[in-house]
């Protein structure tokens, strides 16, 4: 068949190489995440929760390192409360990465930008921010990144979940260490030098030290808070730049 | 509880609720965007949110767990700076296992 060159067919094929794009960018990222979804779906069963109760975590939450946290604290009678607190702490960073990411998808409308946030996650904002530096992000793009990675998600925590029992000691695998690995790998992605480092070695001691002391969630907020602090005492005004070039 | 229960109504109250607070942190930053100028020293620190963020989370494992996690935590990061994500994850993943054997 013949492709008419009209203007939708050239819409199509935009919208086309655009998913294209978000597929082939994500792809690496879900061999990462089927381990951790299997993972996930293991350790939930073994704290009791369904088959059903897994994949829908993480259907509707789709955020790994908050349900990680909240298995931790999966006792019956739930302590919804706390749960539910200790997910927003986990997740405060999102805000911070929808206030960075945001104004980056203006080509998005209104409604298509509330629908793809829901898809946002450490990997897919990394492989976003990564984008705009070339092109402008589009609707397609992020769902492009973002389905495959849910699906993924999604089912290998469902998959998990109907074999745990296979998996009893992912410690012996080091399986337990991979999400530590991949957090780590993405921090390298941010180093920018020196005051990288010192933000870091703060963030650790504080987190460390309040992980030792408070019981709950606290430290990942308190450890972040004093590495964005250190971040911002560091902070030195550019001079002034001479973007005007001296007139003739 | 065990696992042949379909679904529990408390823990899907617990799922309902742990997704709508994640949904709302999701969103939270287009709607601050209304109303605050990111530049400066603000920009300064909202550029070290994701590391920070990151760090804070894994340092039970990275710092407070023992030697062979901090070690292998520090080795995959200079992996991560050489090697593809994958292969810096498995590099992680196989050095704990390999250290974890001579140290407890």
């Amino acid at each position: 068949m013949i492709p008419k060159t009209n203007k939708k067919t050239k819409r199509v094929e935009g919208i086309a190489t655009e998913a294209t794009a978000g597929i082939k960018a994500i792809f690496p990222l879900i061999f990462a995440a089927i381990p951790i979804g299997l993972l996930y779906g293991a350790v939930a069963t073994q704290k009791g929760m369904s088959v059903l109760e897994v994949t829908l975590a993480s259907a509707l939450v789709f955020a790994g390192g908050s349900q990680f946290v909240a298995l931790d604290m999966w006792h019956y009678p739930l302590p919804i409360f706390t749960i539910a607190f200790a997910t927003f702490l986990v997740n405060l960073r999102l805000v911070l990465m929808s206030f960075s990411l945001g104004p980056k998808a203006h080509k998005m409308q209104g409604l298509r930008k509330y629908l793809t946030f829901f898809f946002l996650t450490d990997e897919t904002w990394a492989l976003s921010e990564q984008r705009v530096t070339q092109k402008p992000l589009t609707y397609s793009f992020m769902l492009g990144l973002a389905l495959p990675f849910y699906a993924s998600w999604t089912l290998s925590s469902a998959l998990g979940a109907s074999v745990g029992a296979l998996i009893e000691t992912p410690e012996k695998w080091g399986l337990d260490f991979a999400f530590t690995a991949m957090f780590a790998c993405l921090i390298m992605g941010f180093w920018k030098g020196k005051s990288t480092g010192i933000t870091l070695l703060v963030t650790a001691l504080t987190a460390a030290a309040v992980y030792k002391l408070v019981p709950g969630a606290w430290y990942i907020i308190a450890g972040a808070l004093a590495g964005i602090i250190s971040a911002a005492i560091q902070y030195k005004p550019e001079p002034p730049k001479n973007d005007k070039q001296p007139l003739p | 509880m065990n696992t042949l229960h379909l679904i529990d109504s408390t823990a899907l109250l617990c799922i309902l609720a742990m997704a709508g607070v994640t949904y709302l942190a999701r969103i939270t930053g287009l709607l601050l965007l209304r109303f605050v100028k990111i530049e400066g020293r603000l920009e300064a620190a909202l550029q070290a949110v994701p590391p920070a963020i990151l760090m804070a989370v894994i340092t039970p494992v990275a710092i407070a767990t023992g030697p062979a996690e901090t070690l292998a935590t520090g080795i995959t990061a200079l992996a991560a700076t050489r090697l593809p994500l994958l292969a810096a994850i498995a590099t992680g993943v196989i050095s704990v296992v390999i250290l974890r054997l001579f140290m407890v």
